[in-house]
């Protein structure tokens, strides 16, 4: 007889099934949660990392030559924002040193001509610059901070003058959906190669305003109208990227490629997540740079291991031939609409919630949305 | 307060065509992945791997018109001019649908 001996040292799922790790393509560096900006869907967590606690360029320079031996090619420095660090120009060129490629992920505050040069001789390859709203009424009402649409349009225009590869990352929801014609057009006139136009995720701070800010049924039919006929016209001119709202789709949104796959984050303090949502998952523990090599935390972390594959999927996935096309959906949306992390993602048609999950959805829409928003913020020091 | 010059949209790029130089814009780059041993395009939020065929391809981007790649590859190649047009064009099409690569007069 042949008995299989178990190792049980090598990666393994949160129920104990072996897994297989690949390699990461590309890293999330946020190299800082300060921000001047309090967008109330910030994709940072509730307890914002501090100043006093972020990696040093000289950690972030190892940790670029490590994911780079990895096998990561691209790495998007975002926050927070980046430019609230006075050494991003550091950080940047620490990362094409790497040989990475560099994608500036920036709302433009704090950047200046000069800056913005320091950044182009330091390699920056692309510039993404996010978009709360078309006007000074809307962009400054949702950022929370008046004068920020002046700033960001001068910004954009030194984007166009150094000649930076230019995506605009215009994010959509209840509020602001009914502009998206103008931000194409806005997007079109700055000369993006790319626009994304992002429908809030609801993680976090977003879910704490999820009734201000989810969009309708009739705002998601209109923003796929728009997106289709925009990519037909505009073919070859711009690239139109949409992440629709799945809430209001038939399947869920195949978060990350799937767990662990291909994208690996990295927070301020060094702490290391397969999605930068992670976090709201309180069965995970995550590991720190600062302790453990990247490598070992990617191949061997239990954060890392605990969904990948698809062996430790329930029903209705297990079953679905959908399994490898959408992994279940988000496993941080079906911890929060569902208390648990390992159930199929409730916006999927064929969750056993879907139905109480579109119920909820139709009560709310039917509902005035609240007029306040609660912006995003550090929290108090204690 | 500082006048501030509007924005205005750029012209789009003329269509491929034989006299037409297609080429890779600023942030796009050809690179060679170590770690997988392969090459690669790296473009904005995009990385490629490529075959050999779309690394020829796009090797060649160095300044000559559509017409002298494909002549030049057909000749590297011993392949028929008609069959690697048509194989160069609707790979560098898919390509500058995609912004990957841009188009411009010699």
């Amino acid at each position: 007889m042949n008995v299989q001996v178990p190792n049980l040292d090598s990666p393994r799922d949160f129920q104990g099934n072996p897994v297989t790790p690949g390699l990461p393509i590309a890293m999330l560096a946020e190299v800082t949660h300060r921000c001047p900006l309090s967008c109330p869907y910030c994709s940072n967590p509730l307890e914002l990392v501090r100043g006093q606690a972020e990696l040093s360029a000289a950690e972030w320079a190892d940790v670029f030559r490590q994911a780079a031996a990895l096998g990561v090619l691209q790495v998007h420095v975002s926050g927070g924002e980046p430019a609230s660090r006075r050494d991003l120009t550091q950080i940047v060129a620490a990362a094409r040193d790497a040989g990475l490629y560099v994608n500036l992920i920036t709302s433009g505050l704090g950047l200046t001509l000069a800056r913005l040069r320091e950044l182009d001789e330091a390699g920056v390859d692309h510039v993404q610059l996010s978009l709360q709203g078309v006007g000074r009424d809307m962009a400054d009402r949702i950022g929370g901070l008046s004068g920020s649409w002046d700033r960001k349009m001068q910004v954009a225009r030194w984007v166009g003058e150094i000649g930076f590869p230019l995506t605009l990352n215009a994010v959509v929801h209840l509020q602001n959906m009914e502009s998206l014609p103008e931000m194409i057009d806005l997007a079109l006139d700055m000369g993006a190669r790319r626009i994304e136009v992002a429908t809030v995720q609801f993680h976090g701070w977003a879910d704490l305003n999820r009734r201000a800010l989810m969009p309708t049924r009739e705002q998601a039919v209109f923003a796929r109208k728009v997106v289709n006929e925009a990519r037909e016209r505009l073919r070859g001119r711009m690239v139109i990227d949409y992440v629709p709202a799945d809430h209001h789709a038939q399947f869920p949104k195949a978060c990350m490629g799937g767990w662990g796959s291909t994208g690996l984050n990295v927070t301020p303090d060094g702490t290391v997540l397969p999605c930068h949502a992670a976090q709201t998952i309180p069965q995970l523990q995550f590991d720190n740079v600062r302790d453990r090599a990247l490598g070992d935390i990617w191949t061997n972390g239990t954060a890392f291991n605990a969904f990948r594959g698809t062996a430790w999927m329930p029903e209705p996935c297990a079953s679905c031939d959908r399994k490898t096309v959408d992994f279940g959906g988000c496993r941080c949306q079906a911890m929060a609409i569902a208390g648990d992390p390992a159930v199929t993602d409730p916006v999927c048609s064929l969750s056993p919630l879907n139905a109480d999950l579109h119920a909820q959805l139709d009560a709310d829409a039917a509902a005035a949305a609240p007029d306040d928003l609660t912006y995003r913020r550090m929290g108090k020091q204690s | 307060m500082t006048m501030q010059t509007p924005i205005t949209a750029p012209v789009p790029d003329p269509p491929l065509g034989d006299d037409t130089v297609p080429y890779l814009p600023r942030g796009v780059r050809l690179a060679h992945d170590h770690v997988r041993d392969m090459r690669v395009l790296l473009a904005p939020e995009r990385a490629l791997q490529l075959d050999p065929i779309g690394d020829a391809i796009l090797s060649a981007l160095d300044g000559r018109t559509l017409g002298q790649i494909v002549a030049d590859l057909a000749a590297t190649y011993g392949a028929p001019p008609d069959q690697i047009a048509e194989d160069v064009r609707s790979f560098l099409q898919g390509l500058i649908d995609r912004r990957i690569v841009f188009v411009r007069h010699p």
